[in-house]
């Protein structure tokens, strides 16, 4: 374990870090999911599904004041021969299939939005270059919908990048079809000002395996909301996450894998380092085993390392299970400080402080990363998170 | 000559909301090529002494003075007295997940001899460290500490003190937990460190078992916070025979 103090689910440490009550997947959500905005009240704050993110600087998302200008958010999509790329009306029949809206900035997102974007990879088709979309903020605000579609078969690794200055609320939908292979690595490096709230949502097909990778680094406000569910037996969805919230940052990640059909697999590791006056981490993992979700095989994780004081973490694991014929179910949430006898050991070997410092989270990273497979991407995470440690350490 | 000077040192540690003195005014001094045994019974601040040398923030030190070849060791932070010459092998490393021991060793190699280690002598210089101290070759690709046995952790220290040639090593309870083939096999690196005769050692041990392997030219007590007899080797075999009661009772009433 990465932590020397380890603090188990249900205590809390001077204030800073806390662990939430327990709640029911089904009872978390205020109203059922909508397409349409007008069926979610606007949110008070404290709804369940709202009371850790700070409504005030969502930039008006979630109240309906938010209006597209025609500067929000420039797209640009770059892939391999043999995918298609299309921007679609608001009619196409592929939207929406993967997942519907489950909170009401979500739920905005779908009901604003003008032109879809759809990447298609044929089926049978096995991408040796990864697709690559660029999602700049240009400081205005937007609100998009993105859908990524794989045929029977396809294998494909798409790296979504945010960067720049914007607010932005989206729907990502995922459709894997039978025995496809699609990882995504969605990367949330915006400006500090950046405000992005998101539902990605999967639909696993029969014996397909959908890995995601979140990394989010930036942003004022960034709310994630990664969401899995299976098409058919036999599906895998491996959910990894990494973040590191700096000083006043809000970083919020919500998952839902719910296992609707057996023999399935998940897992799911998120990692956060936290450092400075208010930096807040949220992270609400939620598993839910359907009655006839037999033979699933699940486990979760999230751990936090906070560098300083002044940070806080909210973590919430949640494993709701109908059926006890499963071949296994887990979680474990684990948030501790920086350990001092770690860095003692470390300069007790003429090692200096800071480096010490970089040394010991860069390691509890480096275990989550090796995890992604893809050397590329783990080169530039590992290269990312050096350039926040420098920042860490300034 | 490198030399260790121990000047009437007083230390505090903050425990229970109190301010308690464990370190009573110790009077040590430690030559190059030397080895002392600080002998004593549990809680006489024997450790206390070794992590009081290596700067743990825990300890506040409340008088007296240490230095090294004259330069004031107290004023310096854990990393310059780690890099002055200092090596404190500890009785329970810590793990650091996520580093791998290879990884670990080279940026400290790096630090303390201010400059990287030339890479194929660098591999090759670990991997002859390891053979002699029958460590596998995976061990360095092994995380810090992590899921070792007491018996590697003890080989990883001395691995460390072998490839640092410090000025001055502080050998915390090395011995403790050891069976007695590893207690041979770690002794036999820490003998191999004192024979180049560049190191003074401070040999910290409950026990006498570890001085059939490592022959000390000085044998000191410890009780009640400070050094309460000193001598020569044949002080180790009086303790051997009679244990430290004589020493306990007369440290209460100190």
């Amino acid at each position: 374990m990465a932590e020397a103090q380890n603090i188990p689910v249900g205590s809390t440490t001077a204030g800073s870090i806390a662990v939430a009550a327990e709640s029911t997947v089904a009872t978390r959500m205020s109203a059922p999911p909508s397409f349409d905005v007008a069926d979610f009240p606007v949110p008070h704050g404290r709804e369940e599904e709202w009371r850790f993110t700070p409504l005030e600087r969502l930039r008006g998302l979630h109240d309906g004041t938010a209006v597209a200008n025609g500067n929000g958010v420039k797209v640009d999509v770059q892939a391999p021969e043999g995918v298609t790329v299309e921007a679609v009306g608001r009619d196409d029949a592929r939207l929406g299939k993967a997942g519907t809206p489950v909170d009401r900035v979500a739920a905005q997102a779908y009901t604003a939005f003008e032109k879809a974007g759809v990447v298609t990879v044929p089926k049978e088709t096995v991408l040796t270059e990864p697709i690559r979309i660029s999602v700049h903020g240009e400081g205005g605000t937007a609100f998009g919908h993105q859908v990524i579609e794989l045929g029977a078969f396809a294998e494909a690794v798409v790296v979504i990048d945010h960067t720049g200055d914007a607010v932005l609320a989206a729907n990502v939908d995922y459709l894997l079809g039978d025995g496809a292979k699609l990882t995504v690595v969605s990367v949330q490096d915006w400006d500090e000002k950046a405000v992005h709230v998101a539902q990605h949502n999967a639909l696993v097909g029969r014996d397909a395996s959908f890995k995601s990778v979140v990394v989010t680094f930036g942003g004022d406000v960034v709310r994630l909301h990664p969401r899995v569910q299976y098409a058919g037996p036999g599906g895998e969805a491996e959910l990894f996450g990494l973040y590191f919230t700096d000083k006043g940052q809000h970083q919020e990640h919500r998952l839902l894998v719910d296992h609707n059909v057996p023999h399935c697999k998940s897992n799911v590791v998120y990692k956060g380092a936290l450092q400075g006056e208010d930096a807040h981490a949220v992270w609400i993992g939620d598993v839910l085993i359907e009655a006839k979700a037999e033979g699933t095989d699940t486990y979760e994780m999230n751990r936090n390392l906070v560098l300083t004081d002044g940070a806080r973490v909210d973590s919430v694991p949640n494993l709701e299970i109908e059926t006890g014929e499963i071949v296994g179910a887990g979680h474990a949430s684990a948030t501790g400080r920086f350990d001092d006898e770690q860095l003692f050991y470390l300069m007790a070997r003429g090692i200096p402080e800071h480096e010490a410092r970089r040394l010991v989270v860069r390691g509890f990273f480096a275990e989550l990363v090796q995890q992604i497979g893809l050397p590329d991407i783990e080169e530039r995470l590992i290269a990312k998170i050096e350039e926040e440690l420098e920042a860490a350490v300034a | 000559m490198a030399t260790l000077e121990i000047r009437d040192l007083h230390v505090t540690v903050e425990a229970d909301n109190a301010t308690k003195e464990i370190l009573k005014g110790v009077d040590l001094t430690v030559k190059q090529g030397e080895t002392h045994a600080i002998m004593g019974p549990n809680g006489s601040g024997k450790s206390t002494l070794a992590y009081s040398l290596a700067g743990h923030p825990k300890y506040t030190i409340t008088g007296g003075t240490v230095t090294l070849d004259g330069e004031d060791v107290l004023e310096m932070s854990v990393d310059e007295r780690a890099r002055a010459g200092l090596f404190l092998a500890m009785q329970y490393p810590v793990e650091v997940p996520g580093v791998s021991v290879s990884n670990f060793l080279r940026t400290s190699a790096t630090a303390i001899r201010g400059e990287a280690p030339k890479l194929r002598t660098w591999v090759k210089e670990v991997k002859e460290a390891m053979e002699r101290l029958n460590m596998d070759p995976s061990f360095a690709e092994r995380n810090v500490n992590e899921g070792f046995s007491g018996g590697e952790k003890k080989r990883h220290e001395i691995l460390q003190l072998e490839l640092l040639k410090p000025k001055m090593a502080i050998l915390d309870e090395t011995d403790s937990g050891l069976d007695v083939d590893a207690l041979r096999v770690v002794s036999e690196g820490v003998n191999r460190v004192r024979e180049t005769g560049e190191v003074g050692t401070l040999l910290i041990t409950h026990y006498t078992r570890i001085l059939r392997y490592i022959k000390p030219d000085h044998v000191h007590v410890f009780s009640g916070g400070r050094i309460v007899e000193s001598g020569g080797a044949e002080l180790a075999d009086k303790l051997e025979n009679e244990g430290y009661e004589a020493y306990t009772k007369g440290g209460a009433s100190a």
